[in-house]
């Protein structure tokens, strides 16, 4: 119970919650050619707020509906019924111009940025490429702001002529950590974002991104199906299944006594390091 | 069971695997821990005879007494599958996405044995029970993309066992999967050691995976093992500075431990 004690405090602290989500439903149809479509429930009735500068966790096993929720709200997918508030505006049924400005404030980054990146790209070219589209800031300023950015992720100026194709792993999920930030985002979504990662690499970004929450308050939403990932990450935690939120609360609350079946198997499936350093503990 | 000696591989003037050097006994649970890169994909290739051909190799590796690099070809395949054998990272890859699941665990009984059509599909279905996939007659008659992750991995294990080889090479057998199904598969693997003694290399980068699983661990850096013995006294006092620091990495990971699970 000690150590999220400090980021809860300060979710208490600020009142209004970030992004507000009301009543999300999102139903896809499998086609068939000769038996009836089929609907999936990807989304149910979705309500849940997350608040301004915590660390928000999405767990749920695969097929959940953890990334239709982030598709949904950053826009990129439409819904059938719902409201996405962000701050004081509803996402939804926005013009495009005014959700292309809203969305620099929204950044998604997806589970293999390897992927998510064009190779072709040089590094400072793809950290530059959102603040272009945006129009943000003169042709002269992107470049330093980028290389800014990049610097903030711990990617050295040597890195920027390379092509990404020629980056590490954890390189690359850096770079795409530097591009979200380029446009000062409020809320920053990670899919899946880690599961990639050699477990050293992990551990440095998870401390870079846990610094620059300090430094820049921002909010991020966590989507994994790693329980271990989210123990000293995030603050509160909501579990999905089947499209419906079954769970939800503080982190150290919902993984001390979890009350959903769901919840207890997924405790129950995490490998168990703890014991081991019980074990030293004890020795 | 199994021995391998000063093993080094090499593409062009690229070491990947040096003098590796291990003993692997009957019934063992061995895992081999390493980032990506440091060669432990190279090592089960090794393992199998299958590098690719521009791969220079050098030492010894020695299975029952048998000198692997000295066999001809023809005994090599012999023992790949029925002795030997290997389960891959990703489970929707290794399996052929046009044939039925049924049809491939054949082929690999029809490879090693000359059994009747029934007999074979007898024994193919006997497989996928004991692997504890629940329908058995559906996921036979599946393609590969109609299962789930979890029930495609259980095929492959299935296919491993085909020829009840005394060695399982598992190559990041859960690194896809869920973590509820990831704690199934290390469940059923345990199951099988144990009701047919059947030795394990398991392949992973996550430490936490071998606590409650493996006997003892091989942690490979840069193509080297740079530590090997049992797996409490490894991860409580690590030797080697990259073991130090994935133990560390998880100790800090592992500090929400503190909320009582």
């Amino acid at each position: 119970m000690t150590s999220p004690s400090a980021s809860v405090a300060r979710v208490e602290a600020s009142t209004a919650p970030l992004l507000r989500l009301r009543g999300l439903t999102k139903t896809y149809r499998q086609r068939h050619l000769w038996r009836e479509d089929r609907p999936i429930h990807a989304l149910e009735n979705i309500n849940l707020e997350i608040p301004a500068a915590s660390a928000f966790a999405l767990v749920g096993e695969s097929g959940s509906g953890k990334s239709t929720l982030a598709m949904c709200i950053a826009q990129l997918e439409a819904l059938d019924a719902g409201e996405v508030w962000f701050k004081q505006k509803q996402l939804t049924g926005l013009s495009s111009d005014e959700l292309r400005h809203q969305r620099a404030k929204i950044q998604l980054i997806f589970q293999s940025s390897a992927l998510a990146l064009n190779p072709r790209f040089t590094t400072i070219e793809a950290v530059t490429e959102p603040l272009e589209i945006q129009g943000s800031a003169e042709r002269s300023q992107q470049r330093e702001i980028a290389l800014e950015c990049m610097r903030l992720t711990g990617l050295t100026p040597e890195l920027a002529q390379q092509r990404i194709l020629t980056l590490s792993g954890g390189q690359r999920q850096r770079l795409a950590i530097a591009r979200a930030l380029t446009l000062s985002p409020e809320l920053l979504m990670f899919d899946e974002s880690f599961s990639g990662l050699d477990l050293i690499v992990q551990a440095q970004v998870l401390r870079l991104l846990a610094s620059l929450q300090k430094s820049r308050s921002l909010t991020y939403l966590l989507i994994t199906h790693d329980l271990s990932l989210v123990i000293g990450f995030a603050s509160h935690l909501a579990v999905m299944q089947s499209g419906r939120i079954v769970e939800s609360g503080a982190v150290s609350e919902v993984l001390a006594h979890p009350q959903h079946a769901h919840t207890q198997a997924l405790i129950a499936a995490m490998p168990k390091w703890p014991t081991l350093q019980a074990a030293e503990s004890g020795a | 069971m199994l021995q391998v000696r000063n093993l080094s591989v090499s593409f062009g003037s690229t070491d990947v695997l040096s003098e590796i050097s291990f003993d692997l006994k009957r019934g063992e649970i061995v895992g081999l821990l390493g980032e990506s890169g440091s060669g432990k994909s190279t090592l089960a290739l090794a393992l199998l005879r299958v590098l690719p051909s521009d791969a220079r190799v050098s030492g010894s590796i020695t299975f029952d007494g048998r000198d692997l690099f000295t066999l001809s070809e023809r005994q090599m395949r012999r023992l790949r599958g029925a002795a030997i054998s290997i389960i891959f990272q990703e489970p929707g890859l290794a399996l052929n996405p046009v044939l039925r699941v049924g049809t491939q665990i054949t082929e690999v009984l029809r490879a090693h044995n000359s059994w009747s059509r029934r007999r074979l599909r007898d024994e193919a279905a006997a497989l996928l029970a004991q692997v504890e996939l629940p329908d058995v007659n559906r996921i036979f008659n599946s393609y590969p993309h109609e299962l789930s992750g979890g029930e495609a991995q259980r095929v492959l294990i299935a296919q491993a066992l085909v020829c009840s080889p005394a060695l399982v090479i598992a190559d990041e057998p859960t690194a896809s999967l869920d973590s509820t199904i990831q704690a199934e598969i290390l469940a059923l693997l345990v199951k099988l050691r144990r009701e047919k003694n059947l030795s394990l290399l398991f392949i992973t980068h996550n430490p936490a995976l071998l606590v409650n699983f493996a006997d003892w661990v091989i942690v490979m850096c840069r193509g080297q093992i740079v530590e090997q013995g049992a797996v409490p006294a490894i991860f409580r006092r690590p030797v080697h500075e990259f073991t130090q620091a994935l133990v560390s990495s998880m100790n800090a990971r592992a500090m929400g431990g503190s909320v009582g699970i």
